[in-house]
């Protein structure tokens, strides 16, 4: 199949964007975030558990509109498009850092819908019917190799059970279920478990992000049928192999729109806060630092649609171009940052200034599913 | 092959382009090119590259896209796909390459019927070279301060000045001069004019000698050169507009007449890779073998895929948030990561880098450290990349003017 060269993107592509960029101006004001995510640095930051950021009628008003079916098959309930199509709609939730499960349960469907069993086309049919999920697939050493998965599943008559931890699962308590990568004799398997089960239990991180929340996930004697098991053994691996291109797009997507609000509201504060008497934008010393942040953050973008398109229509390339997506993207998120609070001087050092919920959020996200020299490191394998 | 993005028509082209340049691709001279057109210093290299461009514009790999009545061949949309398979068959670069990328559109776009018909024909078919009059030693960057000077003589203009940094002015016909018409306004003062330039009276050139040692640029003096009106491109006084017109194709937002062949940025990051794999490293192991050395390698090669992609998507309205924004970066893209591409090489190279053209044992023939030398004018030429940022700044992200 030819890859498009407008990557994709089309009518129905830009309409879902335009809908998620609305929906989330008038719905998530930066004031309103404030009051989910930064209201009180106290309980960020010394409440014996980090409190869940979590407008839940927003997000059941965004599942509302669609948007945890957008790539799920129609026969599954959902409305198949493209991954261009999500990663405009995971762009536009970074940009306005949307404290939600969409990223998590966006990534978990890429995995589920490489598994292709019925235990799995159950599991997209209740994303698409609005139920959130979390991959369960990284352990201590922080990859998600299932050689490196810490969680054991022991075969029993009828199905498996789980005992271990999984680290590093994101919106571990927002997820109605996770997909869990567990090692069995006969090798890797991803099992379906909901976040209530018996012997499930959600440890939540502490993490600098105020906009997600993170957690290990210990299973003790978990139960799994053999209905909830969405890849046996040996088709594991091979699932995941198949998601990380989208995966890993996704994840830079959301960097890419976190990147554009940096840019644009630090241009904005270039624009109006006078020192010297000027703007400060006139200054050369802070005038090209932001084209710099605007030349990154453009070359990730355009990786992004690349990587999308090629998810879309021709796999091949895929893992190629979203490695260099998310390489680029962790690095221009690094640098957007430091940029971002440096250029608004010492109000961008406040928690008064909504800078840092953007330079958390971009933080997690460097790291997420690899980081930048993690991923160049793997393309050059391919060199 | 068809490529992925081809309509039926470009693929039908590209397929053409790919057959003709497999059967013209010209044989290797004797003697060494240069790595642009730019730097052509002797008569051997002018006909070698002078007798391609005519060939090349005869198959209608050149002017593609220009109306047959101007020495096109009546195409749209095809100029691109020869300039990439130009590129991709690593043939010899366009020797008329201000000409095809700066004139040939400026004279398009402002000139009248008649300077069309008169100038574009044999600059296509590079039988007429063509160079660019816009820096001065006084307006360099400062591209609006230009002194000099036209003053009206009837149905003549006469012309006195000073031109520098002026690229094949030493083989060039015609020139594509902006002047100063009146001192009263530093922008409304301004016209353009075509004026000739070899064995003419009042015109003087005189050879630069670049950082690397090669000649290519050069100083042209006016001493009251008489320039009839006819020559004069557009209104008196819009000069800035039309100077525009030139920059925007001279930094890479629009398209020339084609200007394909040499090497590509692609190509570049290949061979880098290839010399990072052969440089044995103090030690014993490859400089590919060296993770620091090896990430810096992908650094490059992800920012020239993206340079790629960013060039594709700046076609996309819907995924460009401002119109200018994408083509405006081009020239800072691309001079950067040639300089970051020959640094990196040099830091491969090591102690190898210091061998030059002309040592025997040299890497890669000492085009690296050539290349790396080299670099500079393209971060300098064209408004240097630190007025390429202003103007980022300000056109496209709304920040204050700097003075």
């Amino acid at each position: 199949m030819a890859q498009p060269k407008n990557f994709g993107f089309g009518p129905d592509e830009q309409m879902v964007r335009d809908q998620a960029s609305r929906f989330l101006k008038d719905n998530l004001p930066v004031d309103r975030l404030r009051t989910l995510v930064a209201h009180d640095h106290h309980s960020a930051y010394e409440s014996p558990v980090q409190p869940v950021a979590w407008d839940q009628k927003l997000w059941r008003d965004a599942v509302a509109l669609g948007w945890t079916g957008l790539g799920i098959p129609e026969d599954d309930g959902g409305v198949a498009l493209p991954l261009v199509a999500l990663a405009s709609v995971v762009e536009e939730a970074g940009r306005a850092a949307f404290p939600s499960p969409l990223l998590s349960t966006l990534c978990a469907t890429e995995v589920l819908k490489a598994c292709e069993t019925a235990a799995a086309h159950a599991a997209l049919a209740e994303i698409a019917g609005g139920a959130a999920a979390s991959l369960a697939t990284t352990g201590e050493a922080a990859s998600w190799e299932t050689a490196d998965a810490d969680v054991t599943a022991t075969s029993i008559d009828h199905g498996f059970v789980l005992d271990g931890v999984a680290h590093f699962v994101q919106d571990a308590r927002k997820a109605a279920f996770f997909v869990v990568s567990a090692q069995s004799k006969g090798g890797a398997i991803l099992a379906r478990v909901a976040a209530d089960a018996p012997g499930v239990s959600v440890d939540p991180d502490r993490i600098a992000d105020l906009t997600r929340d993170q957690a290990s996930v210990r299973l003790q004697g978990v139960d799994v049928k053999p209905d909830h098991v969405v890849a046996p053994a040996k088709l594991a691996d091979e699932a995941l192999a198949k998601a990380l291109p989208s995966i890993l797009t996704l994840v830079a997507a959301d960097i890419c729109g976190a990147g554009e609000w940096q840019l644009q509201t630090t241009t904005e504060y270039a624009r109006t806060r006078k020192q010297f008497d000027h703007a400060i934008g006139f200054f050369q010393a802070v005038k090209h630092p932001i084209v710099n942040m605007m030349l990154d953050l453009d070359r990730a973008r355009s990786l992004v649609y690349a990587a999308a398109c090629a998810v879309d229509h021709e796999p091949a390339d895929a893992l190629r171009l979203a490695r260099m997506a998310k390489a680029a993207a962790s690095d221009a998120a690094k640098f957007l940052s430091g940029r971002s609070i440096q250029l608004h001087g010492g109000i961008g050092f406040t928690w008064e200034c909504d800078v840092h919920i953007w330079v958390k959020r971009q933080q997690h996200s460097q790291f997420l599913w690899g980081d930048a020299t993690w991923h160049r490191a793997r393309l050059a394998e391919a060199y | 092959m068809a490529e992925r993005t081809d309509t039926k028509e470009q693929a039908e082209f590209r397929e053409y382009c790919r057959r003709w340049l497999a059967e013209n691709r010209p044989a290797p001279p004797s003697f060494r090119l240069p790595i642009s057109a730019i730097e052509v210093m002797t008569d051997d290299q002018f006909r070698y590259l002078h007798d391609w461009q005519k060939k090349c514009h005869g198959a209608g790999l050149v002017g593609t896209d220009y109306p047959k009545e101007y020495g096109g061949h009546g195409h749209k949309g095809l100029q691109s796909i020869a300039i990439q398979e130009m590129g991709r068959a690593g043939v010899p670069y366009m020797l008329n390459i201000i000409g095809l990328n700066m004139a040939a559109p400026t004279i398009l776009v402002h000139g009248t019927e008649e300077q069309k018909r008169r100038y574009l024909p044999p600059l296509l078919s590079s039988d007429e070279i063509w160079c660019q009059g816009f820096s001065e030693p006084g307006a360099g960057s400062d591209l609006a301060g230009v002194q000099t000077s036209a003053v009206r003589d009837g149905d003549n203009w006469i012309i006195n000045g000073h031109k520098v940094w002026t690229s094949l002015a030493h083989f060039a016909s015609w020139m594509i001069l902006l002047s100063r018409t009146s001192s009263d306004d530093k922008y409304k003062g301004l016209t353009y004019f075509v004026v000739p330039i070899s064995g003419t009276d009042g015109v003087t050139v005189r050879p630069l000698i670049k950082i690397t040692g090669e000649t290519g640029f050069n100083e042209v003096l006016f001493e009251d050169l008489v320039v009839p009106d006819k020559m004069r491109l557009d209104e008196v006084g819009k000069g800035w507009n039309v100077a525009m017109t030139t920059l925007t194709y001279e930094r890479g937002a629009a398209e020339g007449a084609g200007s394909g062949g040499g090497i590509s940025i692609d190509e570049r990051v290949r061979q880098l890779v290839r010399l990072a794999k052969a440089t044995r490293r103090p030690g014993g192991k490859t400089a590919w073998d060296d993770a620091v050395l090896r990430d810096h390698v992908m650094q490059l090669a992800i920012r020239a895929e993206g340079f790629r992609q960013t060039s594709r998507r700046a076609r996309v309205e819907s995924l460009c948030e401002q119109p200018l924004r994408l083509p405006l970066q081009q020239k800072v893209l691309t001079s950067e990561l040639m300089q970051d591409i020959a640094a990196t090489a040099l830091e491969i190279e090591g102690a190898w880098a210091s061998l030059y053209l002309g040592d025997h044992r040299a890497p890669d023939g000492g085009q690296w450290p050539l290349a790396y030398l080299n670099s500079y004018g393209f971060t300098i030429a064209a408004g240097s990349n630190e007025i390429q940022r202003n103007i980022l700044g300000e056109r496209v992200l709304g920040m204050a003017k700097s003075k």
